[in-house]
């Protein structure tokens, strides 16, 4: 007998929750940044649950493209953290308003 | 009690704990530490579900290479403790959690109701044992990465190309000439500007 595939998607939910909460919550930039990152890693999750499910390696390999995707956007994302710290001396997000006034 | 369940049970307790932690740690350095654990805990759960190279893979590009980015990111820029307590829309908090609240139940309904819809009841498990035993893991994961899969795999280092030239050009310092160009010369006035009306308000606000 082996684990319900149900409560490893239980988990994925629950921590993609926590992911979107900390993301509305949190003002560093970085910290945002971490958990976006924590949402991916909960889809990755979703994705290798169900190529079990389903008996195929295709799940698998979509967590290539994600993992890829997510090293980008992370690599960009932080370069543009830095620049923006550079200007501003901050990396709280409420104070990066330029485009509100 | 069955070895398997065990392992999930202190996967399903360590990935939950780290994720809650990182919601409440201040310093980002221990946000960083305790998503490293939530991977390390995830990847446990690849291993579990016959996941081998992903969960190698996990570790070594997820909670090596990225979180080592992001600890070098936090070292250069300083870690930023005073995390504004002022919300600028008021019970933001307090709505942002019930949202979560209410995404968490929908989810988890989901989840459990949906599994056994999407694969019409039946388990492929025992189908993925059988392709981990006879090509392997890693080789299945490789056939199908490049025949079914090459077109994405091949757009996939089209997109590290532009990442890595973007990422240059936004960190690389302007030499001066660039900075005299007239769109940077305007940019900068008005920097200036807006500093100066700054400390301006700030002025009255001081005086008031």
């Amino acid at each position: 007998m082996s684990v319900d595939p149900g409560y490893y998607l239980v988990l994925a939910g629950l921590m993609f929750t926590i992911g979107v909460v900390g993301v509305l919550t949190r003002r560093n930039a970085i910290v945002i940044f971490m958990f976006v990152e924590l949402m991916l890693n909960a889809v990755n999750l979703i994705f290798v649950t169900f190529a079990r499910q389903h008996g195929t390696i295709d799940g698998q390999v979509l967590v290539f493209f994600v993992l890829v995707v997510a090293a980008a956007e992370v690599v960009v994302g932080l370069a543009i953290i830095s620049l923006i710290f550079r200007h501003r001396v901050s990396s709280n997000v409420d104070e990066i308003n330029l485009l509100k006034r | 009690m069955n070895l398997e369940v065990v392992v999930f049970g202190v996967m399903f307790v360590l990935a939950l704990g780290c994720s809650i932690a990182m919601l409440f740690a201040p310093n980002a350095v221990h946000v960083a530490l305790f998503l490293v654990g939530a991977q390390m805990a995830l990847a446990l759960a690849f291993l579990l579900q016959g996941a081998f190279f992903v969960a190698a893979i996990q570790v070594i590009v997820y909670a090596g290479a990225i979180m080592v980015l992001f600890l070098f990111v936090i070292m250069l820029l300083g870690i930023d403790l005073r995390e504004a307590l002022v919300e600028p829309l008021s019970g933001q908090r307090g709505v942002a959690l019930l949202l979560g609240l209410l995404l968490a139940v929908g989810l988890v309904f989901v989840a459990i109701e949906g599994v056994q819809l999407a694969a019409g009841g039946a388990d492929g498990a025992e189908a993925l044992t059988d392709l981990n035993r006879d090509p392997g893991n890693v080789l299945a994961l490789a056939r199908s990465l490049f025949s079914k899969y090459l077109l994405p795999f091949e757009v996939t280092s089209v997109l590290l190309v532009v990442a890595i030239v973007g990422v240059m050009v936004l960190a690389r310092r302007l030499t001066a000439v660039e900075l005299d160009r007239p769109f940077f010369a305007q940019m900068r006035s008005e920097t200036d500007h807006e500093r100066a009306k700054n400390e301006e308000s700030d002025a009255k606000e001081g005086v008031a």
